[in-house]
């Protein structure tokens, strides 16, 4: 058997392949965080919990409407979105003018309330889904074997990043959310709707993260817990790649992922933990991020 | 960060003498109550209610008098806990030395925290404070003293000084006071210090803090490590009621309900916390029975709080008619 420094390749491999799949997700969480803090500089500590939702109302949908999982792979993140852009218009944006801390908060008991709600009607034990069939199964790739609903995964998610940077970067719409995250009231001045803006960016972040969790659902079990889980190793990856930029948040997301798998295999006891000891680095070396313009 | 809190106190000198004649009623009854109150309620609850709002002033300390919000304060109390837990069973250590080690403990956690999140500001401070503490969480599960998920049991009180035997729930009730009593006026103290003053002129204006001289990032340092230390006594004191110490101290959701408490009661007062801390605390238990997870009604006062009481309850006192009429300063 091939190994690699002294690690036999098929378990390297497959701890990087879901240290991919880890990535994949960061990556896309880790986008929405920084599409929405760009713009309503507001910390969506509710990002997990959005995710959640999306897995959630996958799993609801096929079992009281038989709705399968390439219909929840749109209905969930509308559906999200359009809650996310309820909560912004009626709540959160009262919040704006002050401290950007009170949004973090206003968030945070949003995230506790919907997971606390989750966990009274559902329990805390995590429910499984079907991966789909046309994505069941494995291919041999002669090195190593690949299930097809990972590679599925990774290549979605990579086109969801993608995606998401060309409507910022290269699209008209995406132009005016840049240039109201630099001069929001002069971009007002000049006719285009900043307030609408704003609640179009929460829902679009909150839709991006059920998206993100429709797409886990079948790979880890949909439980209540699974946001806040994950939410706190994507703080750690905003902070790594600094908000700044939305390719930084992505291609950290997925670098950390990457490193998170590697430590599994070299060094399991750390893997927990690996994300929040690079943080520490990287802010001992570089304080703004590895992307950030400092603040 | 100045809008996060309130205008500082103004020089003690100046202050109306119907203030002062408030504040002395309200601390000779405070006391008062608090020295009967083993008479009238569960001690173990009360012994939870003053551990508890002590956290609780331990970090405003740092959110309300410095303007840092730290998510990541479970860290010093459960850590603190976890520390007096070993040194108490393992050891052999007598009370007061076992509460000294988790007190210690919390402010060299403190300082290793601090020194790496006071390199960022704002909204970042608050996610790398939480993201360090989940780390903090991890190794806890992990490492071999905390005994993992089962977490340190059947932790001895043993003899306060050699000759006052803490099992008996009175005895340990008064103890519990005057840690409690000696936290508080450590924090009274420290907030009226020329230390504390430079703290708040940090949190009005940053820039012009430093433009005066000041190291900014060492009085914050100095700030994060003495609020650890609070809430180590804090959680070290806890342990000994409880006689266990477990993850639940440690997790990310013991630092959002202190956020809570402080939140409640009144960011930047100095008894607010206090009053957070009776309400969530008294909340806790009354929901301990029935099966509404507590988590619900955390977020929703969570959200109310920011949305329409940012003051909290006792800011809004002080604001109140009432509360200007007895000489309290008008605040935001």
């Amino acid at each position: 058997m091939t190994m690699i420094f002294g690690i036999p390749l098929q378990a390297f491999l497959g701890q990087l392949l879901i240290g991919l799949i880890n990535g994949s997700f960061y990556a896309m969480l880790s986008l929405g965080l920084a599409v929405i803090f760009g713009l309503l500089r507001v910390i969506n500590f509710a990002h997990g919990a959005q995710y959640m939702l999306g897995a959630f109302a996958a799993m609801l949908m096929l079992q009281y409407f038989g709705i399968n999982y390439w219909f929840a792979l749109i209905l969930a993140p509308i559906v999200v979105g359009l809650f996310g852009a309820f909560i912004e218009r009626t709540m959160l944006s009262r919040l704006y003018n002050l401290d950007p801390l009170y949004g973090l908060l206003f968030t945070f008991g949003l995230a506790l309330t919907i997971e606390g709600t989750f966990r009274y009607l559902y329990g805390s034990s995590g429910q499984p889904y079907a991966v789909p069939a046309q994505l069941a199964g494995g291919t041999n790739l002669g090195f190593m074997f690949l299930p097809i609903y990972r590679g599925w995964v990774v290549v979605v998610s990579l086109v969801a990043c993608i995606g998401t940077w060309l409507l910022i970067e290269k699209t008209k719409l995406g132009s005016y959310l840049r240039a109201a995250t630099e001069n929001p009231v002069l971009v007002q001045a000049f006719g285009v709707n900043v307030p609408v803006l704003l609640t179009l960016t929460y829902g679009i972040g909150a839709g991006l993260a059920a998206f993100a969790g429709v797409l886990a659902a079948p790979i880890y079990q949909v439980s209540p817990l699974m946001g806040s889980n994950i939410i706190i190793v994507v703080f750690a990856v905003v902070v790594v790649g600094g908000m700044g930029s939305i390719m930084g948040a992505i291609v950290t997301g997925y670098m950390l992922g990457i490193a998170e798998g590697l430590t599994k295999v070299f060094y399991p006891e750390a893997s927990n933990i690996v994300i929040f000891v690079i943080m520490a680095i990287v802010l001992l070396l570089r304080p703004a991020g590895l992307f950030g313009r400092d603040a | 960060m100045s809008d996060m809190t309130h205008t500082a106190a103004k020089p003690r000198a100046e202050r109306s003498a119907t203030a002062s004649m408030t504040y002395a009623i309200f601390l000779t009854t405070g006391l008062i109550l608090l020295l009967l109150a083993p008479l009238f309620f569960y001690p173990i609850f009360l012994m939870k209610l003053l551990c508890f709002a002590l956290f609780a002033c331990a970090f405003n300390l740092l959110l309300g008098y410095t303007g840092l919000l730290s998510f990541g304060h479970a860290t010093f109390f459960g850590g603190a806990a976890y520390f007096t837990a070993h040194v108490v069973k393992e050891w052999g250590f007598p009370p007061e030395l076992g509460v000294l080690t988790g007190v210690v403990g919390a402010a060299l956690l403190g300082l290793v925290m601090g020194y790496v999140a006071i390199r960022r500001q704002g909204i970042y401070f608050a996610m790398i404070t939480l993201a360090l503490s989940q780390m903090f969480f991890f190794f806890c599960l992990q490492a071999e003293f905390t005994k993992g998920e089962d977490g340190i049991q059947s932790v001895p009180r043993g003899h306060l000084f050699g000759f006052i035997d803490l099992s008996q729930s009175t005895n340990m009730y008064y103890f519990v006071l005057a840690v409690f009593l000696i936290g508080m006026v450590v924090i009274w103290r420290f907030i009226n210090s020329p230390f504390g003053m430079i703290l708040k002129s940090i949190r009005e204006n940053e820039a012009r803090a430093t433009s005066l001289g000041y190291s900014v990032a060492r009085y914050k340092l100095g700030a994060f490590v003495m609020s650890a230390a609070l809430a180590g006594l804090a959680g070290g004191v806890k342990a000994l009621v409880f006689q266990f110490a477990t993850l639940t101290d440690v997790a990310w959701q013991m630092s959002g309900e202190v956020i809570l408490m402080t939140l409640l009661g009144g960011i930047g007062t100095l008894i607010g916390p206090i009053f957070g801390a009776g309400l969530v605390v008294t909340l806790q238990n009354y929901l301990a029975t029935s099966d509404f997870p507590v988590t619900i009604i955390t977020g929703v006062v969570f959200m109310v709080c920011v949305l329409l009481f940012r003051r909290g309850l006792i800011g809004e006192f002080y604001a109140s008619r009432l509360g200007r009429k007895l000489g309290f300063e008008h605040r935001r």
